[in-house]
């Protein structure tokens, strides 16, 4: 890369991808051609920065100049002032929203202050289609060293006492996961990467695929030697067409350097990695499931044990990890256990990466130290709730977690503490709620999510999942009744304790998470029939205002169903019990008098 | 723990016998029963691989109708209800043609609680389609998906390969504009 005077960083994940930035990187090429100074100038496409809130972004090095939600009209005016006269172009630059100033330095802006990269080190510093920036970055490094310097058992150890857990949401260590597949004796074992990321709203995995490929090839390879296997399978989303290609570009160029295939680095150790699809089923992300899915069958868990580790792929022991598990591994191997296990909490080492979406002002992808409170999340990395709204509460964990309110604020966050707060850590989806949202609903949401996902294997998941479903609708509804929330708590205990697989296991904790936190606003749905948050249609009441009603009875005539009276020339009623919530009066009427309102109490005849 | 858990019981093997027979059976042309071969011979009529045949079949042919998955069925040497089982169970599967523009909404989480529902009921209302249906002259189709990843944009609707971000119920009449013509 020394050549180069300048390097111009543009982000090609798929987020500002859909906002052009694969035309803005081939105008920068085009103008910089038209100045000559494709010599002193180098533009590289890579993977995502995580700042996705104000994409697409173009990042410029070596100063470190942050260019937000460029336009392709603005390439001319960045090449002419920043590279020619050496001059930033402000109004491009991030607005930082509490000083109002702009930020020149990316490193000083409130999103980068907080995180710590690891998994993501090179996401939107390298190249992803270009396997020798990966390798400028240390990349198979530690595959060498794991091959050349150290025995099976010794990598081993040095996952174990780095104290690293599955990322993936369930925190099993992953150095004694790879010592039990080791120790199964089998003529062949396999090595399989779980990207089939089916939370919806988290795109951690995607981002470190696109970004930075390489990364989790090389741990794939080093788990193979591990355990004593020769082939790696990654199991991602169809859905993911730009991970997909930059993987089959990753494996291919690892292939032709020697990375992968037989005798590695010119040792004994041979691997390959082959890519498997899935077709979007959630359950697939539960690793029987998964498995079954790469064997060409329906994506239907089995009970566990066996365990994959003993019995997995074609029934052979198999070590499943995920994306970013495995992202992790070549830096431990680097840079020593003892580092990696001096970040975190006491039962959670390292850092984790969170997609944060939903109200916040910086939607998007961050990496920050286990241990990190959810306020320093939400308002210093996350800038605050949108639109200056009061904040109500965090979804983590997705369909199988639950939430955190303002209680939570300033819980550290690892494994432990999200479960004790009736959450989990989950893949690392967040998802911000404001005041606006109705928790009732967004249970439901999530229930609704499940039902469809459901494989429809055990009955308590089928079925049950789909009881509950239709319990948050009727309370939505205003149908609800006090038996009702009873029923809620009982079934989703029994769904719990008697689902087959993970998804059921954990498919009631939207429910229960948002009993317990907001139980509030399910009373006031039952027993009040009111949605405070004004999202429940039902919920909603059309009134009309005394004082605007000049009596017309354009509204009685247009009511379909006669639930409005009145005489000419005198205030018009509706009768809540008749009124089906049409909308129709609303619109006749020319004089603004019909509103909707949420916390107009009506005794709603039985 | 011991070895003797057993896994998922072989499937019974059935083995559709000859070719003539098949011909009786499915009603597709024979340049299209090339290209299943073509398919299948590429993955070595491998069953483990159905997932991906059925993949390059449906980008082949757009979706998977019953014939496909018997020819499919044949040369995999599995029964025709395993095909159909996998293509069922799968939404990326489809077994009804989609649209000429197929729009798909992004009901995942991030876009839902930024209002990906009014945004579905306006394209609903202006296309006058259930959600996995077409319209008549076969140029649009709705459906929902889960994700597509570009949370910093919710709500997300895509239109084919085409990602518009920050849709509002508004602009959902524009978008159908620049296909309509």
């Amino acid at each position: 890369m020394s050549q180069y005077k300048i390097h111009m960083l543009v982000c090609a994940g798929t987020g500002c991808q859909s906002s052009q930035s694969g035309l803005i990187y081939e105008m920068l090429q085009d103008e910089l051609e038209r100045k000559g100074l494709r010599d002193d100038v180098q533009v590289i496409k890579t993977g995502c920065f995580g700042f996705c809130e104000k994409g697409p972004i173009v990042k410029i090095l070596p100063d470190n100049t942050f260019y937000t939600q460029v336009k392709p009209e603005d390439v001319r005016e960045i090449v002419d002032e920043h590279i020619i006269k050496g001059r930033s172009v402000h109004r491009l630059l991030y607005l930082d929203p509490e000083t109002e100033e702009h930020v020149l330095d990316s490193k000083h802006m409130g999103f980068y202050k907080k995180q710590l990269r690891i998994a993501l080190r090179n996401c939107g510093t390298i190249d992803p289609e270009n396997i020798d920036e990966s390798i400028a970055r240390d990349a198979y490094q530690a595959l060498g060293m794991a091959l050349t310097e150290l025995s099976p058992q010794e990598t081993i150890d040095i996952i174990k006492r780095s104290g690293l857990r599955g990322r993936g949401g369930a925190g099993f260590p992953t150095g004694i996961k790879w010592e039990i597949a080791s120790k199964n004796d089998a003529g062949q074992k396999y090595v399989v990467c779980n990207a089939d990321e089916g939370d919806p709203g988290a795109f951690m995995d995607r981002s470190i695929l696109e970004g930075d490929p390489h990364s989790i090839l090389e741990a794939m390879a080093i788990c193979g030697y591990c355990i004593g296997a020769t082939k790696g399978l990654i199991y991602i989303r169809a859905e993911y067409p730009l991970a997909i290609k930059r993987l089959k570009i990753a494996i291919n160029q690892a292939r032709e350097y020697g990375l992968l295939g037989e005798h590695i680095l010119g040792t004994d150790f041979s691997f390959d990695i082959n890519l498997r699809y899935g077709a979007g089923a959630f359950v697939c992300g539960e690793e029987t499931s998964l498995i079954h899915s790469m064997e060409g069958k329906r994506g239907e868990p089995t009970n566990k044990p066996p365990f994959p580790a003993q019995k997995g792929y074609l029934g052979k022991p198999t070590n499943v990890n995920n994306v970013e598990t495995f992202a992790n591994i070549p830096v431990i191997l680097l840079k020593g256990a003892e580092w990696f296990s001096s970040i975190g909490t006491e039962k959670s080492k390292g850092t984790k990466v969170f997609a944060l979406a939903g109200k916040i002002n910086n939607v998007g992808l961050i990496e920050v130290p286990m241990g990190i409170t959810l306020r320093e999340i939400i308002y210093e990395i996350g800038g605050g709730i949108k639109g200056g709204k009061k904040f109500k509460a965090v979804q983590t964990g997705g369909p199988s977690g639950g939430c955190l309110t303002e209680k939570h604020l300033d819980t550290p966050i690892d494994y432990e503490s999200l479960t004790a707060a009736g959450s989990m850590m989950g893949s690392g989806g967040m998802i911000v709620l404001d005041e606006d949202d109705c928790m009732v609903s967004v249970a439901k949401f999530y229930l609704d999510f499940i039902v469809e996902e459901s494989c429809g294997k055990c009955a308590p998941c089928r079925i049950g999942n789909k009881r509950l479903y239709e319990t948050l609708e009727r309370i939505c509804d205003g149908k609800g009744t006090e038996e009702d929330l009873e029923k809620l708590y009982n079934l989703s205990n029994v769904i719990k304790d008697t689902s087959l697989c993970g998804l059921g296991q954990t498919s009631p904790n939207p429910v229960l998470s948002t009993l317990n936190n907001f139980y509030d606003e399910y009373k006031e749905h039952v027993f009040d029939k009111k949605c405070r948050s004004g999202k429940c249609k039902n919920l909603l009441y059309y009134v009309i205002d005394d004082e605007n009603c000049v009596g017309c009875m354009a509204c009685v005539r247009s009511c379909p169903v006669n639930a409005i009276t009145g005489a000419k020339k005198q205030t018009h009623y509706i009768h809540q019990d008749k009124c089906i919530k049409c909308g129709a009066c609303m619109q006749k009427c020319q004089f603004d008098a019909i509103s909707l309102k949420s916390d107009y109490r009506v005794s709603v005849e039985s | 723990m011991s070895q003797k858990t057993d896994i998922a019981p072989e499937v019974f093997q059935y083995m559709p016998d000859e070719r003539e027979v098949l011909k009786v059976k499915v009603n597709l042309p024979q340049s299209k029963i090339d290209t299943i071969d073509r398919i299948c011979e590429s993955f070595d009529n491998d069953p483990g691989e159905l997932i991906n045949v059925l993949h390059e079949a449906q980008h082949e042919f757009g979706y998977l109708p019953a014939e496909v998955q018997d020819v499919i069925a044949h040369n995999l040497k599995i029964p025709v209800a395993q095909v159909y089982g996998v293509v069922t169970f799968y939404t990326y599967f489809t077994m009804v043609p989609k649209g000429e523009f197929p729009i798909s909404i992004c009901t995942g989480t991030a876009c839902y609680v930024r209002g990906a529902e009014k945004v579905l009921e306006e394209f609903k209302k202006e296309l006058n389609l259930k959600v996995g249906e077409t319209t008549p002259d076969g140029k649009f189709s709705i459906n929902c998906l889960r994700c597509v990843g570009a949370c910093g944009l919710a709500p997300v609707v895509l239109v084919g390969e085409r990602v518009y971000g920050r849709v509002s119920p508004d602009g959902v009449k524009n978008i159908l504009d620049e296909y309509r013509k």
